[in-house]
Parts: C-alpha cells; sequence; structure tokens
C-alpha cells in the first residue's frame, strides 16, 4: 500500500499534477505576507516557464 | 561470505555475462541471433560503465562533493531554482532528452547489418555520450545552472560562445526538416495515417482548453483523457480507411504532407503554447514513455530471431540504398543520437541543473538517463532486424534507387541476395492496412511494421493494422513534439540574433515578431524538407547524414567546452575523459563533412552531384519529372554542400580556441579564470524537505 502511494505521489510530482500545491507550500513557508496567485494563475505561469528553453531533443 | 566480495562475484558475473553475448553478437555467423543477447549485452556494458567508469570519473575527474550546496538549494525560489527528487529529475530529463533520433538513426544505419551499428551505439554511449551528458550537467550545476553558449563564452570566450550559439541553430534547422520527411514519408499516401495524425490536433487542443480553463493544472486527469481519445483516433482512422467514399480525402501526396506539416509547424509557434504545444507535449511524452516500456517487455517476453546479417556488402561497397557512403565514416554519424548526441548538452545545461538536490545525483540522472537513452536506440535495432531483410530494404529504398514499379524494386531488391517477392509485400502491406509499403523510405515505417510485429507477437496477432498505425501515431506526435519544441526555441534564437542587426526584432513579447520571425525560422527549415520531398532519391539520404554531422558537431563543442573545464580544474591528465570522444568526433565529423563536400561520387559527394545533375540536365538524360525540379535540386545541393563545409569550419573554430587556451593555460599564460560558482555548504534538512518525497 505504502509503495502505491509513493508511486502516485511520484506520478503526480513527475508530471507536474501537483506543482500548484507545492508552490502553495512554498509560498506559505516562505512568501506568507504576499497573495498566492490562484490555481489558474498558477498553471499559466508554470506552462510558460516550463517551455521557454529547450525542453525536448531529437 | 562478506559482502564487498560478493558485490565483487556480482560484478564479475555481469561483466562475463555481458562479454559473452557481445561476443555471441559479434562472432555469430550464418545461424540467425536471438534478440535477447541484444537485450543482455546492452543491460550488462551499461551496468559495468554506470558501476565502475561512471563512478570513477566522478570521484577522481569530477570530485562530486554531496556537502557542497547546488544551484536548486541556494537559489530556491519556487519557480525554476527547485530542489527535486532525484527520480523526478531523472523522468524529467530522460522525457527531454528521448527523441525520435534513437529510433530512426540506427533504423537507417542498418543497412549496414545489424553488427556495426550495435558495436556503436554500445561503445559510443558509454565512453562518449553518457560522459558528456553527465559533465556538462556537473559544469552546469557548478555554474548556477547555465546553458552549454553561456558556458562556452565564460570558458573560453566570445569566439567559442557565437560558434556554439550558431551551431545550435543550425542543428535545429536541419533537425526539424529532416524530422518532418520522416512524417511525410509515413502519412503520405495513406488514408489511415493521415486521418489519425489530423485527428490528434482536435485532441490536443481539447486537452489543452481542459487543462486551462476545465480543471486548471490537473495534468494527469486531461492527460489520461487525451491518451483515451487519442486510441480512438486510430480507431477512427481505421474507420475513414474502410469507408470508400471518403478515404480519399485523407489520401495526400508527399507535396501536401509537406504543406501540412509546415503549416502545422508555423501555427503551433504562434498559437499560445497552452493550446496546442503543450498539451501534445503531455500526450507524447505519456505515450513515448508507455511504448518504450511495452516495447522492452515485449522484446524479452516474445525473444524473436534476428533475421539481418551481422554486415552486409554496403558496408563494403558504399551502395546503400538508403544513403550512399561506406560503413566508416557514416555508420556513426547514421546513429548520431543513440550513440552521443550534442544536443544532449543543452538539456544537461538547462532545466535539470536547476532541479539537483544533490551533486551525487550527477551520476545517476546524467550518465544513467543516457545509458537508458541509448537502450532505447538497442530497441529500435531490435525492431528493424527482426524483418526479413528483403523487406526492409523494399519499406526503405526510395523508388529512385530500386525502381519505381513493385516489380522492379523486388527484382533489384533480391538482387543483392534479399529475397523479397511482390505478393509478400502486398500481403503485408494489406496486412498493416496500407496501400503499399515499397519505397517508404524515413525510417518510421519499418519501425512501424517492426514494432506492430513484435506487439502483436506478444499481445495478439490479428491486429496487426491496428498496432502499425498505432506506431505511426506514437512516432508522428513524438516528432510533432521535437518539431514545434524545436520551432519555438529556434523562434526565439533567431530573435536573440536579429536584435544585434534590428533593434525591435528581439522583443519576443511583441505578436508582429513573433509571427515573423517564426515565419522566418519555418521558412528555413521548410525550404530543406521541400527540396527532400523532390529528391527522387528520397531526400532522407542527404538530410540526415547532414543533421548527424551537425549534431556531432553539437557534441563536439560541449566536448571542447568540458575538456577545457576538466584542464582549467587542473586536471590535464584526466583530460582524455572528454578529449579522447572529442577527437574521434572531430576525426568523424570531419572525414564524413569532407566526403559529403568533395567525393568525386555524385551519389555522396553535394557538389559533384550538383555537378553531374547539370551534366544530365544539359544533356537531356533526365527523366521529364525530375528534369523539372533538377535545377532547385542543383542549387540545395550547392547550400547542403556550403552548410556541411560550416559544420566542419565551425567545429574547428571552437576545437583550436580550446586548444590555444589550454596550452596557454598549460604554460602559466593569463586566461578566463574558471566561472565555477564558489562552494556554499549545503544544509541537508532543507533539501529533503524540500523535495517532499523520501
Amino acid at each position: 500500500m505504502n509503495i502505491l502511494k509513493k508511486l502516485w505521489a511520484y506520478i503526480r510530482q513527475a508530471s507536474g499534477d501537483d506543482a500548484y500545491e507545492r508552490y502553495y507550500a512554498h509560498h506559505q513557508l516562505n512568501h506568507s505576507k504576499s497573495e498566492p496567485m490562484n490555481r489558474a494563475e498558477y498553471f499559466k505561469y508554470w506552462q510558460k516557464n516550463k517551455w521557454t528553453g529547450v525542453t525536448r531533443c531529437c | 561470505m562478506p559482502k564487498s566480495l560478493l558485490s565483487k562475484f556480482i560484478w564479475l558475473g555481469i561483466a562475463v555475462l555481458g562479454a559473452s553475448a557481445v561476443g555471441g553478437i559479434a562472432i555469430t555467423r550464418g545461424e540467425s541471433i536471438n534478440a535477447i543477447w541484444f537485450v543482455v549485452a546492452a543491460i550488462c556494458t551499461y551496468l559495468v560503465g554506470f558501476r565502475f567508469y561512471s563512478a570513477w570519473i566522478c570521484a577522481k575527474v569530477l570530485v562530486l562533493d554531496e556537502t557542497r550546496a547546488t544551484p536548486a538549494e541556494r537559489l530556491s525560489n519556487g519557480r525554476d531554482f527547485i530542489p527535486t527528487n532525484k527520480w523526478v529529475v531523472f523522468g524529467h530529463h530522460f522525457a527531454a532528452i528521448s527523441g525520435p533520433g534513437p529510433l530512426i538513426g540506427p533504423t537507417l544505419a542498418m543497412q549496414f547489418g545489424y553488427l556495426p551499428g550495435t558495436i556503436w551505439i554500445l561503445v559510443g554511449a558509454v565512453l562518449g555520450g553518457c560522459v558528456q551528458d553527465m559533465i556538462i550537467l556537473f559544469c552546469s550545476t557548478r555554474r548556477d545552472g547555465r546553458s552549454l553558449g553561456q558556458m562556452a563564452r565564460d570558458e573560453l570566450g566570445p569566439i567559442g560562445g557565437w560558434a556554439a550559439l550558431l551551431g545550435t541553430m543550425m542543428i535545429m534547422i536541419i533537425l526539424i526538416a529532416v524530422l518532418g520527411l520522416v512524417i511525410v514519408k509515413a502519412m503520405a499516401h495513406s488514408p489511415w495515417a493521415t486521418a489519425t495524425v489530423l485527428g490528434t490536433i482536435p485532441v490536443a487542443m481539447l486537452v489543452g482548453i481542459y487543462m486551462k480553463g476545465i480543471r486548471p493544472g490537473r495534468i494527469l486527469e486531461g492527460t489520461l483523457i487525451g491518451i483515451a481519445l487519442l486510441f480512438a483516433c486510430v480507431l477512427g482512422g481505421g474507420l475513414i480507411d474502410a469507408n470508400e467514399s471518403i478515404r480519399g480525402l485523407f489520401q495526400w501526396s508527399s507535396e501536401q504532407t509537406a504543406w501540412f506539416v509546415i503549416i502545422y509547424g508555423f501555427s503551433a509557434a504562434v498559437l499560445p503554447i497552452w493550446l496546442l504545444l503543450a498539451p501534445r507535449d503531455y500526450l507524447s511524452t505519456f505515450l513515448k514513455l508507455g511504448v518504450v516500456f511495452l516495447l522492452a517487455i515485449s522484446i524479452v517476453v516474445l525473444a524473436p530471431e534476428i533475421k539481418m546479417p551481422h554486415l552486409t556488402q554496403f558496408a563494403e561497397n558504399g551502395m546503400g540504398p538508403i544513403f550512399k557512403g561506406d560503413l566508416f565514416p557514416f555508420v556513426f554519424i547514421t546513429i548520431a543520437c543513440g550513440a552521443i548526441s550534442g544536443f544532449h548538452s543543452l538539456v544537461s545545461s538547462g532545466t535539470t541543473p536547476k532541479l539537483l538536490t544533490n551533486e551525487r545525483d550527477i551520476r545517476m540522472i546524467g550518465y544513467g538517463s543516457m545509458a537508458l537513452e541509448s537502450f532505447v536506440a538497442i530497441m529500435a535495432v531490435v525492431a528493424a532486424c527482426v524483418l526479413e531483410p528483403g523487406v526492409f530494404f523494399a519499406i526503405n529504398s526510395p523508388a529512385g534507387v530500386v525502381g519505381s514499379t513493385a516489380a522492379e524494386a523486388v527484382a533489384t531488391i533480391s538482387s543483392w541476395g534479399f529475397p523479397v517477392t511482390v505478393e509478400e509485400m502486398a500481403s503485408l502491406a494489406a496486412a498493416m492496412g496500407e496501400d503499399t509499403l515499397l519505397a517508404r523510405t524515413g525510417g518510421a515505417p519499418s519501425l512501424a511494421v517492426g514494432m506492430a510485429t513484435i506487439f502483436s507477437g506478444t499481445f495478439g496477432g490479428s491486429a496487426l493494422a491496428m498496432w502499425y498505425h498505432f506506431a505511426i501515431m506514437f512516432e508522428v506526435l513524438f516528432i510533432l513534439t521535437t518539431l514545434d519544441a524545436g520551432t519555438r526555441v529556434g523562434r526565439f534564437m533567431l530573435q536573440d540574433f536579429g536584435k544585434h542587426i534590428w533593434k525591435p526584432f528581439g522583443n519576443v513579447s511583441s505578436y508582429p515578431m513573433t509571427i515573423l520571425a517564426s515565419a522566418i525560422f519555418v521558412s528555413a527549415w521548410g525550404y530543406f524538407l521541400w527540396q527532400g520531398v523532390k529528391d527522387p532519391h528520397g531526400g532522407i539520404n542527404i538530410l540526415w547524414p547532414l543533421f548527424g554531422i551537425s549534431n556531432q558537431l553539437l557534441a563536439g563543442i560541449a566536448l571542447c567546452v568540458a575538456t577545457s573545464i576538466i584542464i582549467k580544474m587542473g586536471k590535464v591528465r584526466y583530460a582524455w575523459v572528454t578529449g579522447l570522444p572529442l577527437a574521434w568526433l572531430t576525426f568523424i565529423c570531419t572525414w564524413a563533412g569532407w566526403e559529403k563536400v568533395f567525393s568525386s561520387n555524385p551519389a555522396v559527394g553535394f557538389l559533384s552531384g550538383a555537378s553531374d545533375m547539370a551534366e544530365k540536365l544539359a544533356a537531356g538524360a533526365l527523366s521529364p519529372e525530375v528534369a523539372a525540379v533538377a535545377p532547385q535540386l542543383i542549387f540545395a545541393k550547392r547550400i547542403d554542400a556550403v552548410l556541411a563545409m560550416l559544420f566542419a569550419v565551425i567545429l574547428w573554430i571552437v576545437i583550436i580556441d580550446m586548444l590555444r587556451m589550454s596550452f596557454k593555460f598549460l604554460n602559466g599564460g593569463k586566461v578566463l579564470p574558471l566561472s565555477e560558482t564558489p562552494y556554499t555548504r549545503s544544509n541537508p534538512n532543507a533539501s529533503s524537505v524540500a523535495t517532499g518525497l523520501h
């Protein structure tokens, strides 16, 4: 069961599915005074960031 | 038994098993050999290389330091610098470096027989490609995740920096053109493939809309829906193909398909990324990892026999139907990505170094990912070699080489000693749901036939056509991802260059400039794609070697940067670790470039090829169809010659710059200092909290 949980956590993290939760946690921990982005805003930002630079090879 | 002794015995066993598998592959003559031996030889070679060579490099040459804080830890900002679990980084890195190259290159190289390609994939990866990826990742990690171009500028000076940038942009243009051509060869005249691929575009858009508007950021949900719809596209393509009244709508010529690829590439570059580019990338990445995994399992379960001979006559006479030229140097240029790929150095100095939690992960991620990528190339070898050689050559030989009718083609191929019949090819095409499989040069269709044979043998024999078109969809989706990601990066680079001439051009957030820069970049690769489509010899024979040379050139630049850094770290006695692969690549690239430009054989040399065609045109010896396009083909060959020469010149400029710098440094002269970021002690607690997965 524990292994399945870990695998699921891995898949979510590797795919970026949990990116918002991780951003939110990071934000609460380090910048709790400012307002965090909401899910839609963050996704837009995350995607743009991910797609700048060389992300795919031949 | 003490643990260390046991481990010594295990490693001895792996080494002996690997050596006997490689030996078995190398000395088997006449009798057939099982694909399992390729898998065993590959895995043992990577394990030994990883366990001993990479460990030695990390300990002695790079001196990785676990206590040194990585950029992700020092600069952690929750955006691009994020300490991430090592297996997650491994997944990201592998997904980024694994492209269609290691599937196509090895398939094409099988015209020489299985042995030369297999040996180079294994040796090249363990001693070259894996080392390059790992050391560049190390260099970039020690420099706050700086890019290869920046490192070249910082360590070698402006000449090296400019050469790296120019080399990267040119490799992009050739890469995209040749990949576009592979798509054209896979889709043209095939209603099923065309309909399926067209269907994937609205599917990707739907996924994009879902992830942005309906359920923001739910990547797994969106991707799963998309994957299900992709399977529906394969089925739907089959239904369209079976319907006589509408299948004609999807029966496109090569020219029409090329226009589709060009328009598609331009649209993907100018549309917002969330709509088409990003969602299709999620789909193709999931599909890619799934297919690679499935293929590995199928090969082990099915254990197919290899039917290709170990060496064909084309290795000696240089008259191979897919591309002309001798085994040396062209097998190295053709395999390219599966053994050493310069492009990887852009990823190793891109996102990956900004995610590393600890320096010790560099070995696993840099060396390990490339070993896995090389294993994908070995699977492509197996998929090509389980086909009867006659069938392999019938699919991959262009009509201009073997004859344009089926009877002519099979007669020519059978005369080479690879028996194949018209009936055999017709029934194979019917089983795969295609009108014909003859002269489908480019690697994708023969790989798809090989994969369909393996998959249907493992999972059920009746669905060959379905598996074939699934494989084609997988390949095309995969290539389109590289195509539009490459166009996007190329556009940014072009704007970066262009701003020195006209400042407003560099504004990446201006929409008119985006359109202008994308149009210029798409025209650049579109030009080469179009010449390839028009070429009676298939075009792949020209573009793939050019791509191989440019990719190895980029690897050469990366190895120059790595060598100069090793020397400046005071480790000149270990400079051979990158110096030897560099010397080999330089030798091969220069030789291949020379042959491609100056060879007196018109089938190999661009210049003699152009003159030969010009003479035939003047003498009226060309067929009317070829004569009509001859002037543009002659011009294109001369451009190709200039490009090949330019590639070699750029490589030599960087090498001379690197040698000049190294000698000056070793003689106590003043050179650019090592640009390494100073040591900061890592806080182990901070990083383990940050990655979340323990």
